[in-house]
């Protein structure tokens, strides 16, 4: 079996206690034996989460791809079990239990969404196994000690999230004044909401306008209009999937041109081919753009995943944070793997809470709270139908500041 | 409770107004099967957005007018309505067996629908977009005007084509004996495809202005179903002016109560008058 360099090296570095390590995306060819590790988890296929889960599909596909392409784990190919949880927390956690009794999995990722994770996460902890996961937005609730969260947020995203947002706002040229926050009621969405609102009043903002909606409401007309009376000077959108656009319709429609509005989270695609996203801002931690290409696996990833997205007729093809979280998740797995060179859920949990995983998002660690690091989210705006990072400075697209209407 | 302004009540009402038109157009077609046909057909709602998709892709890709896509879409799914009745029969399902068969048909429709044009959100940037008429400090859309303009006209000329043509009154008689019809000489066979053929048309109509007002998801299919069920319950099965007035009336107070209270408690709303109809006249739904 041929060994490359980085493997070579693995022992020295483990042996050195490596506080800071990182797996490239594209390495030599090598050769393969014996019966894959498998990797289990769902995705949201189907459903209502469905646009945003195939984001993760493919990412998983190209990571779990090229990963075997390099000589997999620990000298095994690797098979990702994946299976279709609908949407469905209660299906997700009937799923994890047959990745774990009936498909025997080696290791559990995933699966996309909050609710979907928690149910993944009580079976995790009932068969004492090590859960990565990619898209959790609740940092409170993950309570259990082997889960290990890759979308780096921080351990209490309801405060730091909303403060990033003001302050860039703060430090822009229009600082707002007045606030109207209007949120779906999707649980972590509405979690986000909420903390916004006591940020906001922490630092001193009026709150114009506070509204909540079931999500899968259809109407936006009377929330549209209720804005427009309000005339907040900054909107707070705690909008998922296609709730931002319909309520970026329902403004038009009535010709109120929105003040600078904040997306929590918007679908990617439809925003920058449509011209009302123009200028409309969202959380991120990964901009395909400088600095953060720079960071581990980044122009390979990117690469592939502009070509397959193309071929999937995905409306938005460039990474982001979907994608982003989505292969930390597989580069947290390798790099614990080939490090400790096991596959025991213990070992490998110990391993990642004293060590920092360099990863696409930057580096990635889980000795805070509820195994949460640091925050390291950014605040992008669709400019020129792109988006682009316009806070904090130094992780900004070179040239982009924050612009409002 | 702060009492909202004219101008917000006026414009909350209106989007009402249009979004009722949209629940009356899904409900025309469903209302018709259910009612003559005793088929519960919930592939009528997979119906509606595979043809907001091809009107998506007829006009995205084609540069076709989005109004002008219904020449294509309402023959072929004309032609689909009469396939599925023709199945239907032919394996003599029954009403409750309908209801699982077209859930069947729905989720196969919507795994189509993915397939073709993946699980992503598709936006239709329709010439019309941007076209709204203003009225004092309201404003009207375009494409919202003409669905809600679309409902009515339908819905009208199939009322007045059950109650005051020979077809029509053939229909009904199909509807309300099937056997009796036929002594006379009624083609119940015939008519049945017919109404079924219509149903599907009226499911392509309604999904042309769904494309034409909102951004398009496969999964979208059943968000729409519970509060158009209500809109046909509401209105009374076979009744084609029934989910027109229905949906205006849910559309309008979800509308209301959005514009008055937190829009959170507009869903109820519609389950809300369901039930008070149900409870109010159990023998006319």
């Amino acid at each position: 079996m041929k060994t490359n360099r980085r493997q070579a090296l693995k022992p020295l570095l483990a042996a050195a206690g490596a506080p800071l390590l990182s797996m490239p995306f594209a390495g030599a060819a090598n050769a393969q034996s014996g019966t894959p590790i498998r990797v289990g988890g769902t995705l949201a296929l189907t459903g209502p989460l469905s646009a945003t889960a195939m984001i993760h599909k493919l990412t998983g596909e190209i990571y779990v791809e090229q990963l075997n392409k390099r000589g997999g784990l620990l000298g095994r190919p690797v098979e990702w079990v994946l299976k279709d949880d609908q949407s469905k927390p209660d299906l997700a956690r009937t799923l994890y239990e047959q990745l774990v009794t009936v498909d025997k999995v080696d290791l559990l990722i995933g699966p996309y969404a909050t609710a979907n994770i928690l149910s993944a996460m009580g079976v995790a902890q009932r068969y004492s196994k090590i859960l990565v996961h990619h898209t959790f937005g609740i940092p409170s609730l993950a309570k259990y000690d082997m889960q290990f969260p890759t979308w780096a947020t921080g351990p209490t995203p309801e405060t730091s999230g909303p403060n990033m947002v003001l302050d860039a706002l703060a430090a822009g040229p229009k600082p707002p004044k007045t606030i109207a926050i209007v949120t779906s009621k999707f649980p972590s969405v509405h979690f986000m909401s909420v903390g916004a609102r006591d940020v906001a009043k922490k630092r001193g903002m009026q709150e114009v306008l506070w509204l909540e909606w079931e999500f899968g409401n259809r109407d936006f007309g009377a929330i549209a209009s209720r804005l427009k009376a309000a005339r907040p000077d900054f909107i707070w959108g705690g909008v998922i999937a296609l709730e931002g656009m319909l309520l970026l319709d329902a403004m038009k429609k009535i010709d109120y041109a929105p003040p600078t509005m904040f997306h929590f989270l918007p679908s990617p695609g439809p925003m920058i081919k449509s011209p009302d996203g123009n200028l409309g801002l969202a959380m991120t931690i990964f901009e395909q753009h400088e600095p953060m290409m720079k960071n581990a696996g980044a122009v390979e990833f990117a690469k592939i995943f502009n070509e397959r997205a193309a071929k999937a007729s995905l409306p938005d093809t460039s990474v982001d944070t979907q994608a982003a979280a989505s292969f930390s998740a597989w580069q947290i797995f390798e790099t614990a793997v080939t490090t400790t060179k096991s596959l025991d859920d213990k070992t490998l949990a110990a391993w990642l809470k004293k060590n920092t995983v360099n990863t696409i998002q930057g580096p990635i660690r889980f000795d805070g709270v509820n195994n949460y690091g640091d925050d390291l989210t950014k605040l992008k705006q669709v400019q020129n139908g792109e988006w682009a990072v316009v806070w904090p400075k130094p992780f900004a697209k070179p040239g982009a500041t924050l612009n409002t209407p | 409770m702060q009492m909202p302004s004219l101008e917000l009540l006026g414009q909350s009402l209106l989007s009402g107004l249009f979004i009722g038109g949209l629940y009356g157009l899904l409900g025309l077609g469903l209302s018709l099967s259910w009612g003559m046909l005793r088929q519960i057909n919930l592939a009528h709602f997979a119906l509606a957005f595979l043809g907001a998709y091809l009107t998506y892709q007829l006009s995205e890709h084609f540069k076709l007018d989005p109004f002008l896509t219904m020449l294509i879409i309402v023959p072929g799914f004309f032609l689909i309505g009469m396939a599925m009745h023709w199945m239907f029969a032919k394996f003599k399902v029954t009403p409750f067996n309908s209801l699982l068969v077209t859930f069947g048909l729905a989720v196969i429709i919507e795994s189509l629908i993915q397939w073709i044009w993946s699980a992503d959100y598709r936006k239709l940037e329709s010439p019309y977009s941007d076209i709204k008429f203003q009225v004092g400090k309201l404003f009207l859309p375009l494409p919202e005007l003409m669905t809600l303009l679309i409902a009515i006209a339908l819905s009208i000329a199939t009322w007045a084509l059950l109650r005051y043509t020979h077809l029509g009154k053939a229909m009904r008689a199909m509807s309300e004996n099937p056997k009796m019809a036929s002594a006379f000489g009624i083609n119940e066979p015939m008519l049945a495809l017919l109404l079924s053929g219509a149903a599907s048309a009226f499911a392509g109509v309604a999904g042309a202005c769904l494309a034409l007002s909102f951004t398009l998801a496969p999964s979208q299919i059943y968000a729409w179903v519970g509060v158009v069920f209500s809109a046909v319950m509401i209105g009374g099965l076979g009744n084609p002016l029934g989910p027109l007035v229905a949906g205006i009336v849910i559309g309008l107070s979800e509308a209301a109560t959005m514009a008055v209270t937190a829009p959170a408690w507009a869903p109820l709303v519609s389950f809300s008058l369901l039930i008070a109809v149900l409870l109010l006249r159990p023998g006319k739904v």
